[in-house]
């Protein structure tokens, strides 16, 4: 198994498309930094602009380096499914594409296996890539902002908020929040790997995946009681943004903000369990439709 | 020589459609099995079903004496296969392409193995060349050393020559002969062109529409004495109640309203003429099949006959 | 009628001798303001604003006469509250453009205050009306409401401790208004955890928003850097 991995890997990193997710990343981070460090205070000052009637703020202190990546990943993680699914929807069909499913096939390994060393490099993927968001949209941010503490826009229903945490409760909840994101990501992984089986050239599951993943969205975000009550709890795009939920401190009911805590972990903790169902039920039925699949291609 | 591969009552339907139907055939020790029929005819489904691709409806597939799903792992690592085109990784070299598939296998992989296995193909010093670089017949010769690199002892290449150019498809026929011959392999080759099965196999099968016509010994299928000829006369009737009498020769097909189709040796022809027109029947036509070819396409055109010369009994 | 005439004399002459009283009163207070010179305390700054989750800010008030205040956060960010310059009384009392008007007597809590009302002579003045509430045995400001054209009404509560010789409070409750928030739409795609909203406690209901702020040592008259009120 470790063998196939090394393999899979070692395939996924000699593929050109590979390094596309990357390049893109890198790219957006880098217009995000610049714009902010040319001028971040238009955007603060958008954001916050009923604020600053009645407040004063130190603006220059909250553009630092924990608000930017929280800004590049609030925009950034609703993209990279497409970069994920770039690899994870041709981890099949590409092989179809190519002629070399068919001679994989012919090896003495079992198809159940080589699924899940797909799957596993589908993961292994998206996590480099997040680490990659880690590098760039983190820790480079913090290295040209500097770091302070983290200032969030938040909009709860009809209410909107503005929370404040200090800058040494940040960095557990960047762990977390990647962490959340890894796992929310490789539902996508998993849902392109699931529609890569079906196909044989790796455009048709890169288009559905994302097509899925968008329709899913709008339909999480239209804030009808029928759709909330009756599609919301089954969408799997409904708990991809519970990763700012680490962000979301709890505080007192007098608005003091209570350091390392979170407002509601219950509602994250079964998030993420929803995910991991998903998870569940997408790989189980790629192993299942692999394994019964004729080999045509 | 042992039986090493045994078909039986093999099925493979795809919705209605039958692809194939109830084959059975078995492959010795040692032969070079032509897999013969015209596109369509069920060839690749049968050979994907030996190669675990696709799933058989009905039937068993054994190797070795073992069934092939329950031992599947076991089977295949004794197993080398082409199938139709010898796809690799284009985004690779030659050198990652051999040794990705030598470590699927299951083997040992080291640095010599791998050059030695791209010496004997050719490819030696093109090794860190991406192989979407290769001519048609590199990359050939490619999926000859993957086929061949974890020294398997059955050989199933599913129509080897598409795509070639006539250099080509000599090159492969040569190394379907030294396989066989300098390597004991046991080599399973399909085709849609006699020739090509002619030339290399020492037994073949013919299957059309997912059944088989016909099993057996290509020398004997181009034996001679078994010679068929396709006899037009003025009186059908009475010319085919005379030649069943004749010792030596038999009839075949009597389906046919234009033609007697008998079989005979080919030295025999000028008496059974003589015998027919003395009787008062007039030939019109006769027509010797000599090559397998000929015969591959009359068994083809008639897809009720079933016949097998190893077995046969008239 | 001359008795009508007598009774509002002599409530007018009454009413100028109490207004006299609070200007003296006023004085003293405003005397005692004058010996601050300038001052620098540290202390912790909580702001209970619906829309605003904010740790307590550890702050530094920085003031030099006249009447320059500066709120500055000692790390991390602080969100001060636009009206908190007036902090300081010389903001309210400093200048003697308004016309004093005595309002009578009233307790908060048990200590007894007078009231007095602060009438801007200037009519284009941003402050409309501010309402004192003297602690007169102590000269001491308890309560000050201030109502701007601009900013709605902004009230300050102050206690005194170690430092109610200069009439520096130790503790201040700052009462504003606020408007209300509301992110620009479609900016952010958020997690709805799916919770009941929390109900926003009653006092900030009506978009009020209270700052407290606790002071502790004091430096006063050590000279304070114009750079800081920048």
């Amino acid at each position: 198994m470790w063998k196939l991995l090394q393999i899979e890997l070692y395939k996924i990193s000699k593929k050109p498309r590979t390094y596309i997710a990357f390049i893109a990343i890198t790219a957006i981070v880098f217009v995000f930094q610049f714009a902010f460090k040319a001028d971040g205070k238009a955007y603060l000052d958008f954001m916050a602009q009923d604020v600053t009637d009645s407040f004063v703020f130190d603006k220059s202190k909250a553009i630092n380096g924990y608000f930017m990546c929280y800004i590049i990943l609030n925009t950034l993680l609703v993209q990279v499914p497409i970069l994920v699914a770039l690899v994870a929807g041709d981890a099949v069909s590409g092989e179809a594409n190519m002629g070399t499913l068919r001679l994989l096939l012919t090896k003495p390994v079992s198809r159940t296996q080589i699924i899940l060393v797909k799957f596993i490099a589908s993961f292994l993927f998206t996590v480099s890539l997040l680490v990659w968001m880690a590098v760039t949209a983190l820790f480079l941010s913090m290295a040209i902002f500097g770091v302070d503490d983290m200032i969030i826009f938040r909009s709860k229903g009809d209410v909107s908020q503005i929370l404040q945490i200090t800058k040494d409760d940040v960095m557990w909840r960047y762990f977390a929040a990647f962490a959340y994101a890894a796992v929310a990501l490789t539902v996508i992984a998993s849902l392109a790997l699931l529609l890569s089986v079906f196909a044989e050239n790796s455009i048709g599951p890169i288009i559905a995946t994302v097509c899925i993943v968008i329709v899913c969205t709008v339909i999480s975000n239209i804030n009808v009681p029928i759709i909330d009550k009756y599609a919301k709890p089954y969408l799997f795009t409904s708990y991809l943004v519970g990763w700012k939920g680490f962000f979301y401190i709890n505080s007192t009911d007098d608005g003091e903000t209570l350091k390392g805590t979170m407002e509601n972990w219950p509602a994250v903790r079964n998030s993420l369990l929803n995910l991991l169902a998903y998870i569940a039920v997408f790989l189980s039925a790629t192993i299942i439709a692999f394994r019964r699949k004729d080999i045509l291609s | 020589m042992a039986e090493i591969v045994a078909v039986n009552h093999l099925s493979k339907q795809f919705n209605e459609v039958h692809a194939v139907n109830d084959l059975s055939f078995s492959v010795n020790e040692g032969d070079v099995y032509g897999f013969l029929g015209q596109n369509g005819a069920g060839k690749s489904t049968t050979i994907r079903m030996m190669l675990t691709l696709i799933r058989p409806t009905a039937g068993e597939i054994k190797f070795f004496g073992k069934e092939l799903y329950a031992n599947r792992n076991e089977i295949l690592k004794k197993i080398g296969a082409i199938i139709e085109r010898p796809d690799h990784y284009k985004y690779l070299s030659a050198y990652d392409n051999l040794s990705i598939f030598a470590k699927m296998s299951g083997i040992k992989v080291t640095r010599k193995l791998i050059m030695d296995q791209l010496d004997m193909v050719g490819l030696a010093d093109r090794s860190n060349s991406k192989s979407k670089t290769f001519s048609q017949g590199m990359k050939q010769r490619l999926g000859i050393a993957i086929a061949l690199i974890h020294n398997p002892s059955i050989l199933i290449l599913d129509e080897p020559t598409n795509g070639l150019d006539p250099q080509g498809i000599a090159d492969m026929r040569n190394l379907i002969i030294k396989l066989k011959k300098e390597m004991g392999k046991t080599v399973i080759v399909s085709s849609h062109l006699l020739s090509e099965i002619e030339l290399v196999a020492n037994r073949m099968i013919i299957i059309h529409k997912g059944k088989k016509i016909a099993e057996g010994d290509v020398s004997e299928m181009l034996d001679p004495s078994n010679t068929v000829v396709l006899v037009e006369t003025t009186d059908n009737t009475k010319a085919t109640s005379l030649l069943s009498a004749m010792p030596g020769i038999h009839l075949t097909h009597t389906t046919d309203d234009r033609y007697i189709h008998i079989s005979l040796d080919k030295n025999d022809i000028p008496q059974t003429v003589t015998q027919l027109t003395s009787a008062g029947v007039g030939i019109l036509s006769l027509r010797p099949r000599h090559s397998l070819e000929e015969y591959f396409l009359s068994l083809t055109n008639n897809t009720t006959h079933v016949e097998t010369f190893t077995n046969r009994t008239v | 009628m001359k008795k009508i005439i007598s009774v509002l004399i002599i409530t007018i002459a009454g009413l100028h001798s109490f207004a006299q009283d609070a200007n003296v009163l006023l004085q003293t207070i405003k005397q005692k303001l004058d010996k601050v010179n300038d001052y620098e305390a540290s202390g912790k700054m909580k702001t209970n604003v619906a829309f605003l989750k904010v740790p307590v800010a550890n702050i530094k008030l920085y003031f030099k006469k006249p009447n320059r205040l500066k709120i500055k956060s000692e790390k991390g960010i602080s969100f001060v509250p636009k009206g908190a310059v007036n902090l300081n009384m010389s903001g309210i009392i400093g200048d003697d453009s308004y016309t004093v008007l005595d309002a009578g007597n009233d307790k908060i809590g048990n200590t007894p205050v007078r009231i007095i009302k602060l009438l801007p002579v200037d009519d284009n003045s941003d402050i409309v009306l501010s309402t004192l509430y003297v602690d007169e045995k102590n000269q001491l400001v308890l309560k000050a409401r201030t109502t701007t054209r601009e900013n709605g009404t902004y009230e300050l509560e102050m206690s005194y401790g170690k430092y109610a010789a200069y009439s520096l409070p130790d503790k201040i409750i700052f009462s504003f208004n606020t408007r209300d928030y509301k992110l620009p739409k479609g900016v952010t795609f958020d997690f709805d955890d799916g919770s009941e909203q929390k109900k926003p406690a009653d006092n900030v209901k009506n978009k009020k928003g209270k700052a407290e702020i606790v002071l502790n040592s004091y430096t006063i008259n050590k000279g304070v850097d114009d750079a800081v009120f920048k």
